[in-house]
């Protein structure tokens, strides 16, 4: 007998993932989920942008690793609510390990909660967690042909953050280069050059952030 | 290397629907992979093998199907082929476009034996 099924594999995901998404929206919550490469940069990315905001929102962060808790306590020495994930082997993060994380933080003091993704630049693509959007790093030294590569990621993301332009005198790549080949997989992906490192560009960045996330939508209750 | 899970929620599903339908032997399953979904043909294969081994589902036979990635200009409405990821309309040159097909991750067909049967 044949059966004519069509469903969606990823369906039981997206179901959690928006479940996760309503109660963020009940909480009034800006949910960004971070990706990238390994040693891109995302924790320094977060650690430079607690300092930059210095308290003017109220960040939580989960940190999404297959072993280790070092980035949770980077990020714990900066004083912001953290809680780290453990994937034991799974390369990316997905809506029910987000779920379960979040009893571990107080959402009702939170304004921005970063979700720090496996550095990967090809799965936490394919899965939602429920959050608002997606951001990724690409730091100068992986390339400019990264986009054409791995193009789910920048076509899913509405931010890219271009890190250590401080290394660029260094290199062959160009950050034009990098630039147009990433608006050629996303013509609307909004653009960051920064360097972790100097501090240079990070005002930008963190300017756009807070003004993000404060133009979230209210809390529902 | 996410096929593994990729692959357990299609085995999921395969269950639901074989209770659903009272089957009792999945012959063949029909997948769409999408050009632009995260997922490599052959680990699905792989993967899927490797968790039905021994089970119910062993010997069921896995069929992908890819589906090209498509695309409709935003402002002029033209639908074209999207070749190496370049997002911009062939026709007026606009950026903005939409994706009609290539991020399909579905199951579309299965052919089963029902309870009792004896085909």
């Amino acid at each position: 007998m044949k059966i004519a099924v069509v469903r969606d594999i990823l369906d039981a995901n997206e179901r959690i993932a928006r479940e996760n998404r309503r109660l963020f929206d009940r909480k009034g919550l800006l949910v960004m989920n971070l990706m990238s490469s390994p040693g891109a940069g995302k924790t320094s990315l977060l650690e430079q942008t607690i300092e930059a905001l210095g308290g003017d929102l109220r960040l939580g962060v989960i940190e999404g690793d297959i072993q280790s808790s070092k980035d949770a306590e980077r990020i714990a020495r900066r004083g912001v609510q953290v809680v780290q994930i453990n994937t034991g082997g799974a390369c990316h993060l997905d809506g029910n390990m987000i779920r379960d994380a979040l009893d571990a933080l107080d959402l009702d003091r939170m304004d921005l909660l970063v979700v720090e993704n496996v550095g990967n630049l090809v799965c936490p693509a394919e899965f939602h967690v429920g959050e608002d959007f997606k951001a990724m790093i690409l730091s100068v030294t992986e390339g400019e042909d990264k986009p054409a590569k791995y193009p789910l990621m920048f076509r899913e993301s509405k931010v890219l953050v271009i890190n250590k332009i401080d290394l660029l005198p260094y290199l062959d790549c160009s950050v034009e280069q990098i630039r147009e080949e990433a608006l050629r997989v996303n013509p609307e992906l909004v653009l960051f050059e920064v360097s972790c490192k100097t501090g240079e560009g990070l005002d930008r960045w963190v300017e756009w952030l807070k003004e993000t996330t404060l133009a979230r939508r209210p809390p529902l209750e | 290397m996410h096929e593994m899970s990729i692959a357990q929620g299609l085995i999921d599903i395969l269950h639901e629907e074989m209770s659903k339908y009272r089957a009792e032997r999945l012959r063949r399953v029909k997948v769409r992979i999408g050009e632009l979904s995260g997922v490599v043909p052959e680990a699905l294969s792989f993967c899927f093998n490797v968790i039905v081994e021994g089970t119910e589902l062993d010997g069921a036979r896995l069929e992908l199907e890819r589906v090209p990635l498509e695309g409709r200009c935003r402002a002029c409405g033209a639908c074209f082929r999207i070749r190496n990821y370049a997002f911009q309309c062939p026709e007026c040159g606009d950026a903005s476009i939409e994706i009609v097909s290539g991020r399909e991750l579905s199951i579309v067909e299965m052919e089963v034996d029902e309870e009792g049967g004896n085909e």
